[in-house]
């Protein structure tokens, strides 16, 4: 019998990826675990425009007339802020969920741009603090690695507390990628798979962490700035306790925030979009007049100059990249296309890293996969992509008329949905109604 | 002999003072008075000396030491020694939760009880407790050995990696994957060391071993309750 | 997210010290808790068969003898009362039901902080130095007192959202944490005609107990039925008449320190609070086990001591 295809209807609720998935698990008995970020629709940048030159507002010409990207976090505490050239920053990823060359690639990348990268879950390599100029440490709650040392050597220290991808989540690495010197950086036996605690082992509420800052403090000699990191859920009350505890920096990450290895269920069900969180955020920062006195890096799903610009906009001070750095670097390019299909995806599709036999080369430990790619080769895609994004940032700062990308601000912009309004708390385009004020 | 007074010189200073200190430094023999409850007293060290602190201390007394051996005489906060790489830290009286939280190296000794968490995510210290501990201690333990005296409280060793428990008392409860091992020469000799390293005075024979049955270390359907 | 202090005095030759002692126990907590602070101070019993309801209003010259002359008036009983700073001590010998009535139809912005025999509550946004002062706790006397430093976590600053929380006649609760189902629960006291009047998580286990009592449950088992409903993370201590309890959650990652000499009891979330206190040194100290409920009465200590 041959099939009239007009009959032919797949159910929304169970289209074939759901069908697939129910049967996997009931095939497997375990959650999916993959990497990368959500991939479902989500308002976001997107729907945000900005509104440019007028007849009341005149742009900047390109090049002569400057507009300047500079950026200081961490001036309210720390002896020695830090000086960013451009407002994009690497976000944290560990050695152990990328490789060695990755992390020196990014490393060399951000130094060529005058910004910082940001260690992981694994700890500091030598490699990245020699390849980057300017490293973020972060402490976990893992503590893979940790050691006074290495915070002596960072130029600023993270508290993570939780990240876009996972909040309420610890870090995971699949036995596959955990090496001997993965295994030997984290205390760990080799090839077992890594449970992680998703509380900080020694705080627990804002009231210990402003103990913990203090102590992080006094062994680094009130030097650095200290950063708080945090998945955005409850953001509005998170900010306002990152600057009552005493941080210099806090760093949002949304929803769409990558990983290299946890939960389905937690990278698509948990935490809410960058888009109403960079807001809530900057709103708390106001209520407590510490716009600007306590910086705000934005991330999660930045992937061009408008939406660095549009972040701005809102009110961070800077944003960083994860998965779009990875994208620069190659992940998910059409090349090796049969080493996508052996892990049965496809360029353009794949969400792999967890299986350490990334196809091109990044998120893995495998020498042979890491060849793929070359550091300094590496460092150059992430140096032209961040170029990239600071120009196409700037054109879009000079055509609103502003000499500094900090004089962006949320009257630039119109939104395109009622979402997107509502979340921004922008206009929506043609009206003056942000629906829920 | 050097003295350092808290209800004289603000912590900054006092710490400031020990934390510059190097390796070869003439006065190996320092003294903290008035702690009062501080917090962070005594962390970032690196020169190998001898403190003592004079009373009871706050949260993270002794924070991520190297090579300093360091005294308590009274009680500990929370964090006692936490992340510790070298050296020593002893309290001679209680400590409160997370002690030797974790800690890479060196050697944590408590004359009194700690309460909850002891030893939690420890990477490589050794902790020797004379009193008891509280519950969820050893959680997540990686390496290195907990010695307790006296009894453990539930959840011992929850989710525990290659870390060894030696308890002489009564253990509430095991936590996740964590079970009792076999006591042979070996292990009696690596606690008499460790007693004898803690000096403290008891009988290896009277201990019990505890330690992962590796049972999560890759996911299988089957343990799947222990989640 | 909060610092607490407990002060309970065995030596009735500290008493007029309590306020004083209590003030250094509140300031320093103050790193842990800057947005507002308040004490519960347990003094001055009120004569047979009267009341004491402390009574707050947000005006700070609010005409409080024409409120207590109205209310004796009205109530045709009589009235006493003591003003501090914007709170109000008024003694009646009308019942504490009616009192509360007759306030609640005149004049529906003034709120009943607590109401008893001997407790007294102070409470208002501020750094704990300055709310002390305010209401001149230094000179205070009594008996024992419970104090709260907060760090608003989810609801907003306000003298209404701070701690002590009343949980009946001469009872109160402050809290030290987090609690994750507080929503459900709130709303399931308000059905039950247990009066909450903000978001705040603390207020609504400070309900759950007023609601237990109110059931014929006793403080241990409405502390016991406290520990299995609440879920999240708290370190409680409820005044009570004659003296007050603690109890930790199981999972007790929000701290608690006990310290006890001959002359007195004290509880804080972190040790330098009791460090100063007279005789510190030598006082036994030790931290209460998850899940227990400790408590001190006039006639000495009760159950969980034996752990």
């Amino acid at each position: 019998m041959t099939v009239d295809p007009r009959t032919l209807r797949s159910s929304s609720s169970f289209p074939p990826h759901v069908i697939a998935e129910i049967q996997r698990a009931a095939d497997q008995g375990l959650y999916e675990i993959r990497g990368f970020g959500a991939k479902r629709a989500l308002p976001t940048f997107d729907d945000l425009v900005f509104l440019g030159a007028s007849t009341s507002r005149y742009p900047l010409e390109g090049y002569r007339e400057k507009c300047e990207t500079k950026v200081v976090l961490g001036s309210r505490f720390a002896k020695n802020p830090i000086e960013l050239k451009i407002p994009i920053t690497i976000a944290g990823m560990s050695f152990g969920a990328l490789g060695a060359n990755a992390k020196e690639a990014l490393g060399r990348a951000a130094t060529a741009m005058g910004t910082t990268t940001t260690t992981g879950d694994g700890g500091m390599t030598p490699e990245e603090r020699e390849s980057s100029k300017t490293l973020v440490y972060q402490l976990l709650p893992s503590r893979y690695g940790m050691n006074p040392d290495d915070l002596r050597k960072a130029d600023a220290i993270e508290v993570v507390i939780g990240q876009g991808a996972k909040p309420g989540g610890g870090g995971m690495l699949l036995g596959q990628k955990i090496t001997e010197r993965v295994a030997g950086m984290r205390t760990l036996p080799e090839g077992i798979d890594q449970r992680s605690a998703c509380r900080q082992p020694d705080w627990t509420g804002p009231d210990d962490l402003e103990i913990k800052i203090h102590e992080l403090r006094e062994i680094t000699g009130w030097r650095v700035p200290i950063y708080i990191k945090i998945g955005a859920t409850r953001v509005t009350y998170d900010v306002q306790l990152a600057v009552k505890a005493g941080a210099d920096v806090i760093v949002l990450d949304g929803m769409q925030g990558g990983t290299a290895a946890t939960q389905d269920v937690f990278i698509e069900h948990v935490g809410i979009p960058t888009l109403p969180a960079v807001r809530q955020a900057v709103e708390a920062l106001q209520g407590l007049d510490m716009h600007r006195e306590v910086q705000l890096i934005v991330s999660g799903g930045i992937r061009s100059g408008a939406d660095v610009a549009k972040a701005l906009a809102l009110g961070a001070d800077a944003v960083a990249i994860g998965s779009a750095a990875m994208v620069a670097l190659g992940c998910n390019k059409p090349v090796f296309e049969e080493d996508y299909r052996a892990l049965g995806t496809e360029p353009g599709c794949c969400h792999h890293c967890h299986t350490g036999r990334c196809p091109v080369g990044i998120t893995t430990q495998d020498p042979e996969l890491e060849q793929r790619l070359p550091p300094d080769h590496g460092a150059r895609l992430v140096r032209n992509y961040l170029s990239t994004m600071v120009l196409e940032l700037q054109t879009l700062a000079r055509a609103c008329g502003k000499s500094h990308v900090h004089n962006l601000e949320p009257e630039d912009l119109a939104a395109l949905t009622i979402e997107a309004a509502a979340m921004a708390g922008v206009p929506l385009a043609g009206t003056h109604w942000v629906p829920g004020r | 002999m050097a003295r350092l007074d808290l209800a004289e010189m603000s912590l900054r200073e006092v710490n400031g003072e020990l934390q510059a200190l190097e390796a070869g430094v003439n006065d190996l023999d320092w003294r903290v008075a008035n702690p009062q409850g501080a917090h962070a007293v005594a962390v970032g060290l690196t020169a190998p000396i001898r403190l003592t602190i004079e009373g009871h201390v706050g949260f993270y007394c002794g924070g991520m030491n190297q090579n300093a051996e360091i005294k308590v005489e009274g009680h500990a906060g929370p964090g006692l020694a936490e992340n510790m790489m070298s050296g020593s830290v002893r309290v001679a009286g209680n400590a409160s939760q997370m002690a030797g939280a974790t800690g890479h190296g060196g050697l944590l000794v408590v004359e009194g009880d700690t309460s909850s968490r002891c030893g939690i995510s420890m990477k490589g210290i050794d902790i020797v407790v004379k009193g008891s501990v509280g519950h969820m201690s050893a959680f997540m333990a990686q390496k290195g050995h907990l010695v307790v005296c006296g009894d453990a409280g539930r959840d011992l060793g929850d989710s525990i990696y290659e870390a060894i428990l030696f308890i002489r008392g009564k253990v509430e409860s095991l936590g996740a994957d964590c079970v009792e091992k076999d006591m042979a020469p070996a292990h009696r000799e690596v606690l008499a060391g460790l007693l004898a390293e803690a000096g403290v005075d008891a009988d290896p024979s009277e201990f019990r071993r505890y330690g992962s049955a590796r049972k999560l270390y890759n996911f299988n359907i089957d343990h799947a309750d222990q989640y | 997210m909060c610092g607490i202090v407990g002060l309970y005095l065995k030596d009735d030759a500290l008493q007029p010290e309590l306020g004083r002692r209590l003030t250094s126990m509140l300031i320093e907590m103050t790193d842990r808790g800057p947005d507002s602070a308040g004490f519960a101070v347990y003094r001055n019993g009120a004569p047979q068969g009267w009341s004491k309801l402390t009574l707050y209003h947000p005006e700070p010259t609010y005409d409080w003898d024409a409120l207590g002359q109205g209310l004796a008036a009205a109530l045709e009983t009589e009235c006493d009362g003591v003003r501090r700073a914007s709170h109000f001590v008024l003694m009646t010998a009308a019942s504490a039901e009616a009192a509360r009535r007759w306030i609640g139809e005149h004049d529906g912005d003034v709120r009943v902080m607590s109401v008893g025999e001997a407790i007294e509550i102070y409470k208002e946004t501020g750094l704990p130095k300055e709310v002390a002062a305010r209401f001149g706790l230094e000179t205070i006397s009594g008996t024992h007192a419970i104090g709260h430093t907060r760090l608003a976590t989810e609801s907003a600053v306000t003298t209404e959202h701070s701690h002590p929380f009343s949980t009946g006649r001469d009872l109160c609760l402050v809290h030290n944490g987090s609690l994750s189902n507080h929503n459900r629960l709130r709303a399931w006291l308000r059905r039950r005609g247990v009066e909450i009047q903000t978001d705040n998580d603390s207020e609504v286990a400070a309900g759950y107990l007023t609601y237990r009592l109110r059931e014929g449950a006793s403080l241990e088992e409405a502390l016991e039925a406290a520990i299995k409903d609440l879920d999240g993370f708290f370190t409680f201590a409820v005044g009570t008449r004659n003296g007050f309890a603690v109890v930790r959650d199981p999972i007790a990652c929000k701290h608690a320190v006990l310290a006890e000499t001959d002359q007195w009891v004290a509880m804080a979330t972190e040790y330098r609070a009791i460090a100063k206190l007279p005789g510190a040194e030598a006082a036994r100290i030790w931290e209460p086990v998850p899940g227990e409920i400790y408590s001190w009465e006039r006639t000495g200590m009760n159950a969980g001591e034996t752990h």
